[in-house]
């Protein structure tokens, strides 16, 4: 079990409840390691109420392009996206970029 | 009220050479550059960023000194880091500009208001001067009385075309003469593809221009952040935690752009430069010049015409002339009456069919929808 930190900003505060910030702990069944993946997968399952919401942060089985993720502050791209494995206190913030200027 | 990004606690552990900044070489990369691909640290995305707008400003003359400048402020993303980084650049390389915060209340309420709350803010926040013109003082009517009358399907037709006139004339009574605004790349990008898509190249050829001016106009607007990605723009002001708003406009955003910004995001997931490129075959891009009129094709049909008349189809057209006058309001046109008055005057014919029975511009259409959508069976 993990304690992270999760940020929903740039807008998209409004799909988990209008909260920018969510302190989450995410477990995985198999004892394994939890990583970023497992965090998406626990965010559309139990942290976005509206079920219509869920096409606004996913699309095509990952991250919406548009969205921007960072873990620690630091682009996932450089961290192995989805493989990144996660650290009590990490932080995870989504920021959509969308939005008009 | 404004809550600011978390500072991440967690110390990086096990640091790989191949992990450092690749411009200092002695801090941990945090970011990719869309444009080139480069893994650089916090410290110098900031310090490229910000020198990549001064030399885009410099390069193409954008200011010249004592100038006053007016920025378009919405209080979203890019107009916010426009202003921090306008302000920013304005002292360290001592432009000599005055700053204004320029911004328009279009009434939306539910929306506006709560932007222009920030942009009150940003006003503390940077000390800059702050104007506020509303379309209820310059034209009489709210976009939510607009909205109840001519459909949420035209609002950004109307929106567009009374925003870039409320700027301009913002901008006049302030006696300022440059307007800056904080198109991105994305949009530029966006901009282009759009007019290409709908075969306007008339506005194809403009739409890449820095600068744009208007014989008749003493306002001239520019685009500091035409190379500047909207990815950046957001990193920079999510690393200095600035406050902005954003949340999408209560009416339908354009469904056209939409479609277009989607592909152009999709395309840059796959290609990140894609969005400098698609600008920089924009900025190649130059028409051919007009055949005179009377060689214009010759259908069957008009053949016969021309034999009878052979002046009957040149007097027809107007011709775009620059520095024309709208007969109502004075405002630049090509036409005798500009854009915003012909909106107005289809608006007024309507308003005066349907005012009697409903009056809710006290809470404007925006709640009226959302309480309608609220409601559940």
């Amino acid at each position: 079990m993990v304690k992270v930190k999760v940020e929903f900003l740039g807008g998209l505060d409004v799909i988990v409840g209008k909260e920018r910030i969510h302190k989450v702990e995410v477990t995985r069944d198999d004892g394994n390691a939890v990583n970023v993946g497992d965090l998406i997968d626990y965010i559309v399952a139990k942290m976005i109420k509206e079920k219509n919401d869920v096409e606004v942060f996913i699309d095509n089985g990952s991250i919406r392009p548009g969205i921007l993720t960072l873990i620690n502050d630091t682009d996932w791209e450089l961290e192995g996206e989805k493989e990144y494995e996660l650290d009590d206190g990490d932080v995870v913030s989504f920021t959509s970029t969308l939005h008009g200027g | 009220m404004f809550v600011a990004p978390s500072d991440p606690t967690n110390k990086v552990k096990n640091l790989k050479l191949s992990q450092l900044c690749e411009l200092c070489h002695s801090r941990k990369a945090i970011i990719k550059r869309p444009k080139n691909l480069q893994k650089i640290c916090k410290l110098c995305f900031f310090h490229v960023f910000e020198t990549e707008i001064h030399n885009t400003i410099v390069d193409n003359k954008l200011f010249y000194r004592g100038e006053k400048v007016a920025v378009g402020a919405s209080g979203g993303k890019d107009s916010t880091v426009l202003a921090c980084i306008l302000k920013l650049l304005n002292e360290r390389y001592d432009y000599g500009i005055e700053l204004v915060l320029l911004s328009i209340d279009e009434g939306i309420v539910g929306y506006r208001d709560h932007s222009l709350a920030t942009v009150k803010r940003n006003q503390q926040q940077y000390n800059l001067p702050l104007e506020i013109f509303s379309y209820q003082e310059l034209y009489n009517w709210t976009m939510d009385e607009i909205v109840e009358v001519a459909g949420i399907r035209n609002s950004c037709t109307y929106c567009g075309v009374f925003r870039r006139q409320a700027l301009d004339r913002g901008a006049a009574k302030l006696g300022i003469k440059h307007v800056v605004t904080g198109h991105n790349a994305d949009d530029m990008a966006e901009t282009v593809l759009m007019n290409i898509l709908r075969g306007d190249v008339a506005r194809l050829e403009k739409s890449t221009a820095i600068m744009t001016t208007s014989k008749g106009s003493p306002i001239k607007r520019s685009k500091p952040f035409k190379y500047s990605y909207q990815k950046e723009i957001v990193l920079y002001a999510h690393y200095k935690k600035l406050d902005y708003f954003s949340t999408e406009c209560s009416y339908a955003p354009e469904a056209f752009r939409g479609t277009a910004r989607e592909l152009m995001k999709n395309l840059e997931a796959i290609r990140p430069s894609c969005i400098i490129d698609i600008i920089y075959s924009g900025e190649g891009l130059v028409l051919k010049p007009k055949k005179p009129k009377r060689q214009t094709v010759v259908t069957k049909n008009s053949s016969k015409k021309m034999k009878e008349g052979n002046n009957t189809t040149s007097a027809k057209k107007t011709e775009f002339v620059d520095g024309n006058r709208c007969e109502k309001c004075g405002y630049l046109s090509s036409n005798k009456i500009c854009k915003a008055c012909m909106l107005l005057e289809g608006l007024e014919n309507s308003r005066a069919k349907i005012s009697i029975e409903n009056d809710t511009s006290a809470d404007g259409a925006a709640k009226t929808l959302r309480t309608l959508e609220n409601l559940t069976f």
